[in-house]
């Protein structure tokens, strides 16, 4: 076999592997989506007659930040999963087999990215209920941000998983680059509400142009500005992130 | 003789350094090792000796600072790939999930060595009969008692029938019956596919009875080597003295103060 069918062949063997972890633990399922769902229900009423900036109801402000504190947290936490695997010694049986190195991250990362997207179709479906309303071409764009979104940064975290020294430090790293990640891209509100200084700080945090990017494209926007450069920052931080994940997956001393 | 034995494996200077708070630190510095097609090899040494930081360099899993070695016919540097496929791997943790089922790890561990669907079902079976799985497949992999979950890693490893099997202390923490039960299988893989065996241990009765040729070594390089016998005549005065004399003998760690020689300053 050639290398590319081969790649293919391997990286569905491996999602084939997590697809059927993830039919298993059906809670876990349920339980990833909490968090944005509390905020749908509990947090999104606060804001329906609060001026935000910006056209469109606050639903379509609200929901793309949701969307993709959904990826931002669901992918984050993703190397707990690999963590524990690491410690029964799964990493490396599978590391010694002749499986391409990129399969199994990517058979991984596809995994994460699919649930995610599922999940999101949830909490759109929910958010209708509440008083969405948005044109369906903008909530599929939205869709495909969740999932390279969550590819990248489920990425990132198995990297962090491969490398973290002891598992008790990886939940602790996770939180302080998620929290400032959800704060300074404008996930609740957008950032066109900031002062100077810290709409200046927020243009320097990768996700604040894919927030953008959704949020244009619910209002139905889709060839401003904003689409294309949540395009790029989305892209080019998928590229980095499968990079790095992959030479760990190579080299760890995992 | 004529013909030398063909090699399974053979290591020139194997070094591995780790990057630590404190500089460098070479776990592995310098191992040459050479085993022949067949044999079992008993890798020994006091924890920390860099018996399995050199398991993992010659399974792929971590590259060598510095050396270079051939296992099973492919260099290790130059065609990782071609070691994968011919070598099989038990850690000392084993490398089963608990929450999945014997019979799909099984089915996907074949399918990593890229057995065809059909070549890893019929694969399942003869396994399943092989190393007495029979009865387990539907449990989860967490269930198996410890001797259960050794045979299980075993056949994980013995899947894709490899030239060479590496197994880091496979019978730490069984009880004595599963133990011999493992030495059994182990001689029997040898005898029926020829499989070359390298395992480390601190079982010195283990050491004794299961491998043809020991290898000590001891702060990351080689201090000793030969069979049993051998070893026991040269360390420990006699082919009849027990294998604990030599080793303590070797890894200079006596156990009865016999001539308590002054401390050297």
């Amino acid at each position: 076999m050639t290398p590319v069918p081969r790649l293919m062949s391997d990286t569905a063997l491996v999602f084939g592997r997590y697809a059927r972890q993830t039919l298993r633990s059906k809670m876990a399922v349920t339980f990833g989506m909490l968090m944005p769902l509390l905020y749908l229900l509990l947090y999104g009423p606060l804001l329906t007659d609060v001026p935000l900036g910006s056209s469109g109801s606050s639903w379509q402000i609200l929901v793309p930040g949701l969307l993709l504190q959904l990826a931002l947290f669901g992918a984050g936490f993703a190397g707990i999963g690999l963590l524990m695997e690491k410690q029964h010694g799964v990493i490396e049986r599978m590391r010694v087999t002749p499986v391409s190195r990129l399969a199994l991250l990517l058979g991984r990362v596809l995994r994460d990215a699919v649930l995610l997207t599922f999940q999101a179709g949830l909490l759109v479906l929910a958010a209708v209920a509440m008083g969405l309303r948005a044109p369906l071409p903008g909530v599929l764009i939205g869709f495909a941000f969740v999932a390279l979104l969550a590819a990248s940064l489920a990425s990132l975290s198995y990297a962090l998983a491969m490398k973290a020294p002891a598992p008790q430090a990886f939940a602790p790293v996770v939180n302080a680059v998620n929290l400032p990640a959800m704060l300074l891209s404008g996930l609740m509100l957008p950032m066109s509400l900031a002062p100077g200084w810290l709409d200046a700080l927020s243009h320097l945090m990768p996700l604040r142009y894919p927030v953008d990017a959704v949020r244009a494209a619910f209002i139905g926007h889709y060839t401003a500005p904003a689409v294309l450069h949540g395009t790029l920052a989305a892209v080019a931080l998928a590229a980095v992130s499968v990079t790095a994940g992959t030479r760990l997956f190579r080299a760890a001393g995992a | 003789m004529d013909a030398p034995d063909r090699l399974s494996i053979s290591a020139t200077g194997l070094t591995r350094a780790f990057r630590t708070g404190r500089g460098p630190v070479e776990a592995v510095r310098g191992i040459d090792l050479t085993v022949r097609a067949g044999e079992i090899l008993g890798l020994l040494g006091p924890n920390g000796a860099g018996k399995t930081t050199t398991l993992r360099m010659l399974t792929t899993l971590l590259s060598p600072t510095g050396g270079t070695a051939t296992v099973a016919g492919h260099d290790l540097a130059r065609d990782p790939a071609g070691v994968r496929r011919r070598t099989g791997y038990v850690a000392q943790s084993g490398g089963v999930d608990p929450t999945v089922s014997v019979r799909e790890e099984l089915l996907t561990q074949a399918r990593l060595y890229r057995l065809r669907k059909a070549e890893a079902a019929a694969r399942l079976e003869e396994l399943t009969l092989d190393l007495g799985l029979t009865g387990l497949l539907d449990r989860p992999c967490g269930a198996l008692s410890g001797g259960q979950r050794r045979r299980l890693d075993l056949a994980m490893a013995l899947t894709h029938r490899p030239e060479v099997l590496f197994l880091d202390e496979p019978t730490t923490g069984l009880d004595p019956g599963s133990r011999a039960d493992l030495w059994d299988l182990l001689r029997r893989v040898r005898a029926e596919w020829g499989t070359t065996v390298v395992l480390t241990t601190h079982y010195l009765d283990e050491a004794d009875a299961l491998a043809d040729r020991l290898v000590v070594v001891d702060r990351g390089a080689v201090v000793a080597e030969g069979t049993p016998a051998a070893l026991k005549a040269r360390h420990a005065g006699s082919p009849d003295a027990s294998l604990q004399d030599a080793f303590l003998a070797i890894t200079g760690r006596t156990a009865a103060p016999r001539e308590s020689a002054p401390v050297a300053v």
